[in-house]
């Protein structure tokens, strides 16, 4: 794991600082969507090896949540933007 | 070659040149009745009990390494069933009795040594729990004790009973709980396996799962094409991503979980102990060493390495538990691929390919599953149905409402 995280708010952070809840390519689906939909979201995962993108949160800087975008093999850090801003992060 | 007392007397004469390696390297024949991918401790022991006890020896483990090459040698090497749940208490008992005669099954020394687990605990909250659960495993039928700080003291008088925060106030034990030899678990079922007719084929990695009209009729793997009339996966981390080439998408994340080893110390630590202020376990090795560990590091990880961070709070859990522990030397360290299931206990199960068979999500618990899981996969692949004692480790249990959530965290994986 990378020791230090871009944060696009507070700059290059030490990576104890932010807390990780994972996974971030599920999209929570619409609040009447079958129940498949459903368990997909909550219990399904891609579990690729290689590049992935995941939900950080700030949590001893600006508290702001974050997708980092990883390689979990080389634990290569790519791309690190406010979640917010990013595309099928949260919603 | 059986083992007795006898063969190494009569090797000692003859200089030790008679050994014999102790498995044939076979190469993959066309065809087999059932394919097993993974040759760590599951799929060796799956083979082995697919052989020995269902009478289907046309087998094949294909290993992308060398055997044991994975989480079956990376592990803390606890082995016990207190757990509270009853999906999972028959389960991990039944395992722990297939324990108790493995060693006499196989014709090898697996140095399973019952030694007792003690989990202690903090609060009054935390002893009405622990209470519970040791209620929960008598009533399976398993032997649990309590006990009080002053006997804890006499037993363990190393252990930091007055922390300011994390007071001990008492214990539960299971007796015959302890440690094995975790290569010797791997190699003596890949031993018994081999006696018994299976190809154990190493260095041969599965790249592609064949299907034609629905169902798997083979792998393709660096060795070339091997055919199969039914294919398990037990591929620990790796599963989600052989379980991808066969199309399926499962409640699994893989992680990261680190161990820890000591220099060589004298017997000083005489049982397995854990802790319950935060998630530490603990014990000696027959070598001497000190094996620890604690939780997983908590990000996605597919690599066999940890990060810093997750050692020092591991290292100062196990000294605010045991205050000595500061003036011990850390020789080694590793990381094991975890595959963490949603509600932090494994799937055996069929899959929605037919005669494709799923024995994952052991999360960082499955060393002391390795007999269990193999004998009730190896029921699941030859009768069609589950064994008894792993009817509720089901893959639809998440979205028919039944996870078995022994740690109450809910369905994340890097809670548990």
């Amino acid at each position: 794991m990378a020791s230090l995280i871009t944060c696009p708010h507070c700059g290059t952070r030490p990576k104890e600082e932010f807390s990780i809840r994972g996974d971030a390519t599920p999209v929570r689906p619409a609040p009447m969507a079958p129940d498949e939909a459903w368990n997909d979201y909550a219990h399904v995962r891609a579990n690729p090896r290689g590049r992935i993108r995941e939900h950080w949160q700030h949590v001893s800087g600006c508290r702001r949540w974050l997708v980092v975008e990883r390689d979990n093999f080389t634990h290569e850090v790519f791309a690190v933007t406010d979640a917010t801003e990013s595309r099928g992060g949260a919603r | 070659m059986r083992y007795s007392a006898l063969s190494i007397f009569k090797q000692a004469l003859a200089g030790n040149l008679g050994w014999k390696p102790v498995w044939r390297e076979p190469e993959p024949k066309p065809h087999y009745d059932v394919i097993i991918v993974g040759g760590g401790g599951h799929g060796l022991a799956t083979a082995y009990y697919l052989a020995r006890e269902f009478g289907i020896r046309n087998v094949a483990v294909v290993e992308k390494g060398y055997l044991g090459s994975g989480n079956v040698g990376r592990n803390t090497t606890i082995v016990r069933s207190n757990y509270m749940l009853p999906g999972n208490e028959p389960f991990y008992e039944f395992s722990l009795k297939l324990w108790e005669g493995l060693e006499r099954e196989l014709n090898y020394n697996v140095m399973l040594s019952q030694r007792g687990i003690i989990s202690l605990y903090h609060n009054d909250s935390q002893r009405d729990h622990y209470t519970r659960r040791g209620n929960a495993m008598m009533m399976e039928g398993v032997a649990a004790e309590q006990l009080d700080r002053e006997t804890l003291k006499r037993m363990l008088p190393f252990l930091n009973f007055d922390h300011a925060r994390f007071p001990i106030v008492g214990g539960l034990l299971q007796r015959r709980a302890g440690t094995a030899r975790h290569d010797a678990v791997a190699w003596g079922f890949a031993r018994g396996a081999d006696r018994l007719g299976v190809d154990l084929i190493q260095n041969c990695e599965v790249t592609g799962i064949r299907r034609e009209n629905g169902l798997v009729t083979g792998v393709e793997t660096t060795k070339g094409f091997i055919g199969c009339n039914r294919l398990a996966l037990a591929a620990a981390g790796n599963t989600s991503r052989v379980g991808t080439m066969a199309g399926l998408k499962l409640p699994l994340e893989s992680h990261v979980l680190q161990a820890f080893v000591t220099e060589g110390l004298k017997p000083c630590i005489d049982h397995v102990i854990t802790y319950g202020a935060g998630h530490f376990y603990i014990s000696q090795s027959d070598k001497g060493g000190l094996v620890f560990g604690a939780e997983i590091d908590g990000y996605s990880s597919y690599a066999q390495r940890g990060n810093l961070a997750t050692a020092e709070h591991v290292m100062e859990e196990g000294v605010t538990m045991i205050p000595g522990l500061s003036r011990v030397r850390v020789l080694r360290s590793w990381g094991g691929v975890m595959d963490m299931s949603m509600d932090g206990s494994p799937i055996i199960d069929r899959t929605s390919i037919e005669n494709l068979y799923l024995n994952c999500g052991w999360c960082y618990g499955g060393f002391k599953a390795t007999p269990a899981s193999g004998f009730c996969f190896a029921h699941l692949i030859a009768r069609g149905e589950s064994h008894h004692v792993a009817r509720a480790l089901r893959l639809d249990r998440f979205e028919r409402g039944f996870p078995i959530d022994e740690a109450g965290a809910g369905t994340q994986p890097n809670l548990h």
